[in-house]
């Protein structure tokens, strides 16, 4: 990880939320569903945890650009949803930078709670869940390729 | 130069990256538990699966490290064959030593596994000389955790009376700290450390948002409200605003982390063997963040000696995984008894 650049905490203009919100938002759960069974195919998710994860649905909501996923999993995959509104099982809010930094392994999802970059709202068990799968993630080594080195 | 032995530090892992986290930014010692309630982090998803386990103690051993596994929940009533299950499990995985705090699978540890090395728990809650030479005595107990009430003076008034290493807490999360004793969780959910392996387990809890504020459920005993801008805790009783007598404030404690960084030299000087963080349940940026800080400041008092100064950027390092805004010296420093 140590490759990786430094990802500063920012916030975007709220403009940027504004006109995202009127776009169709489906798009963005096709790409994270897409990474999610990229992931479980590669077996870098327990089986055990996905197991706890069937029939449930999601929503990721990106604050400062107004973006949205939705998705379930089921069958051994994570589905988008297509709807709009509507409540899910859990519901993960985040600036897009406290999402970066998470997903760099930047930023410890606990310190980000406390101090309220990041909610939490729904099956706060699912959560820890998900949280916990995310965690035990083995992400395979960067390629040694010129680009990467520094 | 430091004159004494530099005490070892004992990292948390709750998960594979945890724990290689924990070796590559300098642990001498990391620890671990079972994906089940025989140990005092029992959350969904967390913990070692068998092969994790096998290969987590592979890792730090092909890097001189130890590994410690914590079996430090209370057996319940007709199910002692689980705990004494994962007391063989140790002894076959081959760790360096298992954790307990229930003298009764002490007892079975020593008596079935007279090679594998045992550790009383904080959990144990063995707060006097005369408890820690106990365990020694009749199950030959090799270190103590010693639960975080004691005052840096009483640590050394036992540390003085035993023959036994002496671990205390270096970083973390702090609770009510009356360890291995405490029931509130038990008191609003009806499970507890003891019993299930987690405190405030979190099916019981829900964060509940409305528009400019957090308010957090614990089997529907409302804990506390938070304001947008205020920080958040872990949703334990202990870290909850009640009113009383009128005022709403935290009657109980408030949420704070221990950091012992200025207390370094003094730790050494008693003779502590160990230092350990606290939080298996936190990520493996936690766990490398923590480690790294406590490595460079635990070399720098090696180099140092009587030297040794904090650094202003490990306190800064710390204070940003810190649950609550503030970090303090516990019991350690503490002017009453």
């Amino acid at each position: 990880m140590s490759t990786l650049p430094n990802i500063p905490r920012f916030k975007l203009p709220p403009l940027v939320a504004n006109i995202t919100r009127r776009l169709p938002q489906w798009p963005h759960a096709l790409v994270l569903t897409a990474g999610l069974n990229a992931a479980a195919k590669m077996k870098l998710l327990p089986d055990d945890s996905l197991a706890l994860l069937d029939g449930r649905s999601f929503l990721v909501r990106v604050n400062d650009t107004g973006g949205e996923a939705r998705f379930v999993y089921r069958g051994g995959l994570f589905r988008p949803v297509f709807a709009t509104t509507g409540d899910a099982d859990l519901i993960f809010s985040a600036n897009l930078s406290a999402f970066l930094q998470m997903l760099a392994r930047q930023e410890d999802p606990d310190t980000l709670f406390f101090n309220r970059e990041l909610s939490i709202e729904g099956d706060t068990e699912l959560g820890l869940v998900v949280k916990n799968m995310l965690d035990a993630i083995e992400w395979p080594q960067m390629p040694k390729m010129p680009a990467f080195r520094r | 130069m430091l004159n004494q032995k530099l005490p070892e530090l004992v990292c948390p892992a709750g998960s594979l990256p945890a724990l290689k986290n924990a070796i590559d930014n300098g642990a001498d010692t990391v620890y671990f538990g079972y994906r089940n309630d025989t140990n005092a982090r029992n959350f969904a998803g967390l913990n070692f699966d068998a092969k994790a386990m096998a290969e987590g103690i592979r890792y730090a051993h092909n890097h001189g490290r130890h590994v410690l596994l914590a079996i430090n929940t209370f057996p319940q009533p007709g199910r002692l064959a689980d705990w004494h299950r994962a007391v063989d499990g140790a002894a076959d995985l081959g760790v360096d030593a298992v954790i307990i705090a229930d003298v009764a699978l002490l007892d079975y540890a020593s008596r079935r596994h007279p090679n594998l090395r045992l550790h009383l728990s904080v959990q144990g809650s063995a707060t006097n000389y005369e408890a820690v030479n106990f365990a020694h005595r009749e199950f030959g107990v090799k270190r103590a955790v010693l639960p975080r009430v004691l005052t840096l003076a009483q640590v050394e008034h036992v540390i003085k009376n035993t023959p036994i290493e002496i671990e205390v807490f270096g970083f973390g999360s702090l609770c009510v700290m009356n360890e291995g004793r405490c029931w509130l969780s038990s008191y609003a959910t009806g499970e507890s450390p003891n019993t299930v392996g987690a405190c405030s387990p979190a099916k019981y809890v829900k964060w509940e948002k409305s528009p400019g504020s957090m308010s957090t459920r614990l089997n529907g005993v409302l804990i506390d409200r938070f304001g947008d801008d205020e920080p958040a805790g872990y949703p334990t009783l202990c870290k909850g605003r009640f009113e009383v007598n009128g005022e709403t404030y935290y009657a109980l404690e408030e949420p704070t982390s221990l950091n012992v960084l200025e207390l370094l030299p003094e730790i050494a000087r008693i003779g502590v063997s160990a230092i350990k963080v606290e939080g298996r349940q936190r990520s493996p940026t936690y766990v490398t963040q923590v480690t790294r800080t406590l490595r460079a400041a635990l070399d720098a008092l090696a180099r140092e000696g009587e030297r040794f100064s904090v650094k202003p950027a490990w306190h800064a390092e710390l204070a940003k995984v810190s649950e609550g805004t503030q970090a303090t010296l516990g019991a350690y420093n503490r002017p009453w008894r």
